[in-house]
């Protein structure tokens, strides 16, 4: 009897947790505690703007180092905007893990609590593609801090992204590189058995093709090859005035070492994947001359970028990389954009101030989106030279 | 052109057939595909990283140093997953292979663990001393690793057609029984045998990491494939199949990627198999009776 009474007593209580809930979502107010309401209610309808915004990252598994930098770059900006005080962001942070499955998962939670403005991630491109098209659905703005790959941003009218795309980063890296050394004839490299390394062939290759530049050769690999002897040599044979590399650092770093002991001195031009300073430290002085396009130079003279740096290191105790740069930008264009929109509430009305986002001035420089939410901005261009990355110059 | 594209073969060839060397060497004494061996190969290649890079030992050392780790891991595969498996009732013949597979993933991951998933890079100035001759460039260390695959398959040879502890290996090879009635102590010749093959891969190992400067866990994996393609190209357990077979293969994939398309590089490997199998099965140096086992 008594167990029956502890039942009816928990579903009384769920009811009125229900109700309750209901009362607060239908009122202005972001908290959905009920007895406190008036007095939030009074600080909301100031100048505080509440918004709830869901974060889909990389936490676990072998690539959780990139969303723990996403992260901790999204903590930092979080912290300051909600200083500033113009508007309140509160992170709810998810785990895809890697798997486009568990990030499925960890959008559909986030899309179905109405609380929830807007999505930032989830980390991978193939995670983004199983994403997003979902939140476009449901009318839930979602963008993309890391994810480079073709077409995301066409998937549909809410997604958005801020990290370069390859088809952005390569050709600034091609024309100033061609600029400086008058290059007429080059050869390719790219690993063929890899999504990301294709798609950054196909732009080389058509961007050779718009600058008039001759293509001596064209050399593929796979992954977990370790000799790129034969390729190599062939190229050297070809004689180009530059190399142009598809590669993910971890191959590109040997390539670039077994072509320098191999007696090919150009430049090597890179994409986005190139982009780490683990390539110094796989290749060494080999690394010197490699030139790539990327959104953000860590070691730049910068005002912006070097307060950055230090606040990130005073919070993290280490230096943020791209992925932490990217992502605290994303914060600070969706709170640029809550605060045109005027409510946190409101996903459609969010949607459209992000749209109109035009010269936003973040840490990696003017920003706007075009007409499908893709990314207008400036390229930095880099080089290695005496063993560091160093801003190129013409 | 030719001249350099050869001598990148040769040289890939001979890492190969190092490789091959020590799959053959088990095979033929224990009838199994020990397929930890890349494994064991790539261990070898993170300990000279190790010894070289990080505690800036000098090359020798290193080498020693590898090809002590190596035969530690080649006795403790035999101990734990080869030797409890032996001779007993019930047990599949495929028991041991499914093992060494399980050993093989364990080590993979374990050297992911405790050195990252990223290359390591191989840093030692025996490997920047060249020679040029016109426009040919010749590193020592791809004559290093020539020599030393030849000292290997001729002195492993000689070892077995001329030692006692060889003639005794090739015995327990023939067969085991008959070999332990004889006084062959075969449980000590097969260890034996595991030993000098895991050892052998360590040497492999730190050749791969001097000639080209990478390093990964994943790196086992592919070379034990080849090794294995070897092993069937030459003819199983026949120690100059895996030299010549080695040598094959590398020489052509190195020619395919030169004068061919770079795409279809992993291909021929076992495009080779394939047509092994058909016309000779045996291998090119294997003998028909190889069937008795």
């Amino acid at each position: 009897m008594q167990k029956y009474q502890k039942l009816f007593l928990i579903i009384l209580a769920t009811f009125m947790l229900i109700l309750l809930t209901a009362c607060g979502s239908s009122s202005t107010s972001t908290n959905s505690g009920g007895q406190s309401e008036t007095s939030i209610e009074d600080e909301t309808s100031g100048e505080v703007i509440q918004a709830k915004i869901g974060v889909i990252s990389y936490l676990s598994g072998a690539g959780a180092a990139y969303g723990e930098a996403i992260t901790q770059g999204l903590k930092l900006a979080q912290k300051e905007i909600n200083e500033k005080g113009e508007v309140n962001i509160e992170l709810v942070i998810e785990d895809s893990a890697g798997e486009a499955e568990q990030a499925v998962n960890a959008g559909q939670k986030l899309m179905a609590d109405d609380s929830i403005l807007a999505i930032i991630g989830p980390t991978l491109s193939t995670e983004f593609f199983a994403v997003a098209p979902e939140a476009d659905l449901n009318g839930i703005t979602i963008m993309g801090t890391s994810t480079t790959a073709d077409g995301i941003p066409e998937i549909g009218d809410y997604v958005f992204r801020n990290s370069i795309p390859e088809a952005l980063a390569i050709p600034a890296a091609m024309e100033k590189a061609v600029k400086r050394t008058g290059a007429k004839k080059v050869a390719i490299i790219y690993g063929n058995d890899d999504a990301f390394t294709k798609a950054g062939f196909e732009v080389m290759k058509r961007t050779a093709e718009e600058m008039g530049l001759e293509i001596t050769t064209i050399e593929t690999y796979q992954k977990g090859q370790s000799d790129y002897k034969a390729q190599l040599t062939k190229i050297k044979n070809t004689n180009p005035d530059l190399v142009l590399a598809s590669a993910l650092y971890n191959e590109g770093a040997v390539i670039i070492d077994q072509a320098r002991k191999m007696g090919i001195t150009v430049p090597f031009v890179g994409g986005n994947g190139f982009n780490s300073p683990q390539v110094i430290e796989i290749a060494g002085d080999a690394a010197n001359g490699l030139i790539v396009g990327t959104p953000y130079f860590g070691d730049s003279t910068d005002p912006k970028i070097v307060e950055f740096n230090k606040k990130y290191e005073e919070e993290y105790g280490k230096k943020p990389d791209q992925f932490a740069a990217q992502a605290y930008d994303a914060l600070y264009i969706y709170a640029d954009a809550l605060k045109r929109a005027g409510t946190g509430e409101d996903r459609d009305a969010f949607r459209d101030a992000l749209a109109e986002t035009k010269d936003f001035e973040g840490i990696l420089g003017l920003f706007s989106f075009n007409e499908v939410g893709d990314v207008v901005m400036d390229v930095t261009v880099v080089e290695i030279k005496d063993g560091k990355f160093v801003e190129f110059e013409e | 052109m030719l001249i350099e594209q050869l001598i990148n073969g040769i040289t890939l060839g001979s890492i190969y057939a190092i490789v091959a060397l020590g799959f053959t060497l088990v095979f033929g004494v224990l009838g199994i595909i020990n397929m930890a061996h890349g494994e064991i190969f790539m261990v070898g290649a993170f300990i000279g990283v190790l010894t070289t890079s990080v505690l800036g030992w000098p090359l020798w050392l290193a080498f020693l140093a590898s090809i002590v780790v190596t035969s530690l891991l080649g006795y403790l595969l035999e101990i734990f997953s080869l030797r409890p498996l032996r001779g007993k009732k019930g047990v599949s013949h495929l028991a041991p292979l499914i093992s060494t597979i399980g050993v093989s993933i364990f080590l993979e991951n374990l050297s992911h663990h405790m050195f990252g998933a990223g290359n390591k890079p191989f840093r030692t100035a025996f490997a920047e001393i060249r020679f040029e001759i016109g426009s040919i460039t010749i590193y020592l260390v791809q004559i290093t690793i020539f020599v030393i695959s030849v000292i290997l398959m001729v002195g492993l040879s000689v070892w077995l057609s001329k030692t006692k502890a060889g003639k005794a290996l090739r015995a327990t090879a023939e067969n085991l029984e008959t070999a332990s009635i004889l006084g062959v102590d075969t449980k000590k010749i097969i260890t034996l045998t595991v030993i000098i093959a895991s050892g052998m891969g360590g040497i492999a190992g730190i050749l791969v990491g001097m000639a080209f400067n990478s390093v990964s866990p994943q790196m086992g994996l592919s070379m034990g494939l080849k090794g294995l393609a070897i092993i069937i190209l030459g003819g199983m357990g026949n120690v100059k199949g895996a030299m010549v077979g080695g040598l094959i293969l590398g020489l052509s994939e190195t020619l395919l990627v030169a004068y061919g398309d770079s795409g279809y590089r992993d291909a021929i490997a076992f495009i080779m198999i394939i047509l092994i199998l058909l016309i000779r099965p045996q291998g090119i140096f294997g003998s028909k009776t190889a069937e008795g086992r």
